[in-house]
């Protein structure tokens, strides 16, 4: 048996498939996007994508951090209930008459904490992630009634300068301050992943946990991270809600770690691991975004429907998923 | 290698778990430069030695040394760090990910923390260039067959300037081809002077490749012997101690016979069955009390062809008859209900539950034949399972101990008697003696012969053609997901020509008769 005929085929054949997921999402978004714009002239209008960005700013960086856990094949179910807590406790604090800064730090460490410990209970218990994180789900939710079962409003002044901060261009387009902070975050994180040691040990240990454990990659570190990583995505996600909302809420966010894992499946990330891009993960919450814009424009569709379509969406990708998968194999 | 030193020293090395004496004052040398093959039934103790040298396990007594400083390493990774690297039976990659960061994960070359990716890929295509495989090294590793992912892993291995590589069984799963090329890679290897440390069941390869060989017997060192001094015999003798008479009453057996059993009526027949993409079209008559032997390499298509008969795959054209009535086999129950049993090739991800107890696996399928509303009474369950861990001789003799506790051989035997206490008419074995040690191959090529002489008919798959010609009747060769011939097994099939025929494809008359 001659070398060559070991391999596996044309390179042109080949070195798309794993992209071949992200791809099909970008087509889908531009398909969307042009059905919005022959459909609504105000459609076309630039404002409109960065609506999308600053309605679902903090849904993409809780679906950043998401994506890492998912790309360990792991879940995390605790990120919306983590994002009304970091609200809940930046608006309690703020009306207690601490410091914007201090509140800022305070809030920012909750979700870690929480996201570590939650991680550790995995790694040492070896508990699967599903339970651990519905746990903290339930308790970061009852933390927020705990602290309030109203909504606290925010006055703070350095809040509202967050929230009302127009960054523009002279035609009166323009971003909140929330947006890049959303672009920062999506920046480091899709270098950490494809850069850096701790990333490439998220795709191995998604590949086969036990070889990475064999090939001697620190697997109990990198699966604490991720969960850390995830809970500090949620304290963000819950700072530029606050930012957003200009208020913390017991009940905000319920159900949203239900729309990230939909956002970061139907951005090609795959649920059993190793295979996905933060890449996608945009995609996958802009696709969301230009849904719930559609339907607002439309004006005579219930909200409901976007969640009919995303779940259509949703069965759509993991079967197409299944599908380049057993071709795979 | 005459005059130099050794690269690694075992001095004295006894580990015990509980209950268990795993190894007792084992010595161990390896020379830089030599292959050296490390012989030993299941339980022999390979395995532990192994474990207790890359510090998988800690040494309860002994010395490791390694080139003149003693070690005690506490884990691979270190182990891999000081040049003791270890390649498994079971390939450990990621598949998801490119064969370049495979071999260079966990030491990426980086620049101010970030991975340097060129640099990763130019440096693993030099890597495989010197262990002769020119691959697209940024193709994710599942896209490449078994032996190229283990070549990989042992590109990985020797990148950390390995003095010592251990290749723990890595032949069990390649065809004969992969084989030798894997074969050229540890010379190569041994040339440049690394010593190889080398775990294989199968004794012609290590009087292919072994420069000398040690074996180990329940735990204890039986001796070191240069290769050439050592008949294959004598090996053996040495492995398994008295019980070599078995292996060689089958030796002696006759040719089976065919004759005697066409004129009865064939058990399934078949004619023209295929699955697209499987296996082409192909008929093939089983009698009762016949052994049809299935040869052919690896990815042939033996394995579909077996699970075509058990339907487990279903078939796409083609019919099939049993007992000379025309039905079809869609699904395993219909199978099973037309007395069809399959012991599957992969043991562990298809048959054994390991966490069940050998009770619980040998009565699953009875079990399941009966439906799971009438459970079947305990005392009929201890019977039954009394009489065939008896039959198969399966060790330790404990009915409730779970699977996983036994060697492969064993376990296998209690996947065997699983089919066997369902009184299967046709038993189809999917390479039931891989990974096995001599003494429970010999067994279960006994145990063939025997239910074949009751009557029941055997479809046998093997990669190993001499066992093959020993236990069939007929002998169907694959090549390609083709049926290329069916040999009679009379005098004028030898391995040689068996070999032929896959090599070149059978002249056209021998194909279905």
């Amino acid at each position: 048996m001659t070398t060559t005929s070991l391999t596996a085929g044309p390179r042109w054949a080949r070195l798309p498939r794993r992209h071949v997921p992200v791809l099909v999402t970008l087509a889908l978004l531009l398909v969307m996007y042009a059905v919005g714009v022959s459909q609504y002239r105000a459609f076309s209008n630039v404002q409109v994508i960065f609506n999308v960005f600053i309605d679902n700013g903090f849904l993409l960086v809780v679906a950043v951090g998401m994506t890492f856990v998912i790309l360990t094949g792991g879940i995390d179910l605790s990120v919306g209930s983590v994002v009304a807590m970091t609200a809940m406790v930046s608006a309690w604090l703020l009306q207690s008459g601490l410091p914007a800064l201090l509140v800022l730090v305070i809030a920012l460490l909750i979700g870690p904490t929480l996201g570590f410990l939650m991680g550790c209970a995995i790694h040492y218990f070896d508990i699967q992630p599903f339970i651990v994180t519905l746990a903290g789900m339930f308790f970061a939710r009852g933390m927020c009634t705990f602290i309030s079962d109203a909504s606290i409003p925010i006055t703070d002044g350095f809040w509202t300068t967050m929230s009302q901060y127009r960054i523009g261009d002279p035609r009166g387009n323009f971003v909140s301050i929330s947006v890049l902070i959303v672009l920062a975050v999506v920046v480091v994180a899709a270098y950490v992943l494809a850069y850096t040691r701790l990333g490439r040990n998220v795709y191995a240990i998604g590949g086969n946990p036990q070889s990475a454990l064999l090939m001697g990659l620190p697997v109990g570190r990198t699966r604490i991270a991720v969960y850390t990583i995830s809970g500090l995505c949620s304290a963000i996600g819950g700072i530029l809600l606050s930012f957003y909302t200009l208020s913390g809420a017991p009940l905000i966010g319920v159900g949203m770690e239900l729309d990230v894992i939909a956002a970061v499946v139907i951005g090609g990330t795959v649920l059993t691991g190793g295979a996905g891009y933060i890449f996608g993960t945009v995609l996958g919450v802009l696709v969301l975004g230009v849904i719930q814009t559609l339907i607002t424009f439309d004006g005579s569709l219930n909200s409901w429907w976007t969640k009919i379509v995303i779940g259509g969406l949703l069965f759509a990708f993991i079967l197409f998923q299944r599908l380049i998968g057993i071709r795979y194999k | 290698m005459t005059d130099s030193r050794p690269v690694l020293t075992m001095t004295g090395i006894s580990k015990s778990f509980p209950g268990v004496r795993a190894l007792h004052n084992v010595d161990f040398q390896l020379f830089p430069g030599e292959v050296h093959a490390l012989m030993g039934e299941n339980g022999a103790g390979k395995s532990t030695l192994i474990k207790v040298l890359t510090g998988v396990y800690g040494i309860d007594e002994g010395v490791v040394t390694l080139g003149d400083e003693q070690v005690a390493f506490s884990g691979p990774m270190q182990a891999s760090a000081a040049g003791v690297s270890t390649v498994y039976q079971e390939v450990n990659l990621c598949p998801n990910l490119s064969v370049a960061e495979n071999i260079f994960i966990g030491r990426e070359p980086r620049r101010f923390g970030a991975v340097r990716w060129g640099e990763i890929r130019r440096r693993a295509r030099q890597l495989l260039t010197r262990l002769d495989l020119d691959i697209d090294v940024t193709a994710p590793v599942a896209s490449y067959s078994l032996a190229v992912q283990q070549m990989v892993a042992i590109a990985r291995a020797i990148d950390v300037q390995a003095r010592v590589l251990i290749l723990d069984e890595p032949t069990s799963s390649l065809d004969a081809g992969e084989v030798a090329q894997l074969f050229r890679i540890m010379r190569q290897l041994r040339d440049e002077g690394i010593a190889i440390l080398f775990v294989t069941h199968f004794l012609d390869q290590v009087y292919g490749i072994a420069d000398r060989i040690t074996v180990l017997r329940n735990g204890t060192l039986v001796g070191e012997y240069p290769t050439a001094e050592l008949p294959q015999l004598a090996l053996v003798e040495k492995m398994i101690g008295k019980e070599l008479d078995v292996l060689e009453r089958i030796e002696e057996q006759p040719r089976r016979e065919l004759a005697a059993l066409e004129g009865g009526t064939p058990f399934v027949e078949v004619s023209e069955l295929a699955r697209k993409g499987a296996v082409a079209p192909f008929s093939l008559t089983i009698h009762a009390g016949e052994v049809v032997g299935l040869a052919g390499l690896l990815g042939s298509g033996r394995t579909e062809v077996a699970r075509l008969f058990f339907g487990a795959d279903r078939s796409d054209r083609g019919e099939v008859s049993v007992n000379g009535k025309p039905t079809s086999l869609r699904n395993p129950v219909q199978a099973i209900e037309h007395g069809v049993g399959f012991c599957s090739e992969n043991r562990r991800a298809e048959g054994i539950i390991p966490d069940l107890s050998v009770r619980e696996n040998m009565i699953l399928a009875m079990q399941a034949a009966r439906g799971w509303l009438r459970p079947i009474p305990r005392r009929r369950q201890d019977e039954l399972v009394a009489q065939y861990i008896k039959a198969l001789s399966i060790r330790p003799a404990n009915p409730d101990l779970p699977v996983r506790n036994l060697s492969g051989g064993n376990q296998q035997k209690v996947l065997l008697a699983r089919w066997l206490i369902t009184e299967p008419r046709l038993l189809i074995l999917d390479e039931p003696t891989r990974g096995i040690d001599i003494g429970a191959k010999a067994e279960i090529q006994k145990l063939v012969v025997q239910l074949s002489d009751g009557g029941m008919a055997v479809l046998f798959i093997s990669a190993e053609l001499e066992e093959v010609l020993r236990l069939s009747h007929k002998v169907a060769v694959m090549r390609d997901r083709e049926m290329v011939a069916q040999l009679d097994n009379d005098d004028t099939v030898d391995a040689d020509r068996v070999m032929q025929t896959i090599a070149s494809g059978a002249t056209r008359e021998e194909v279905t008769q």
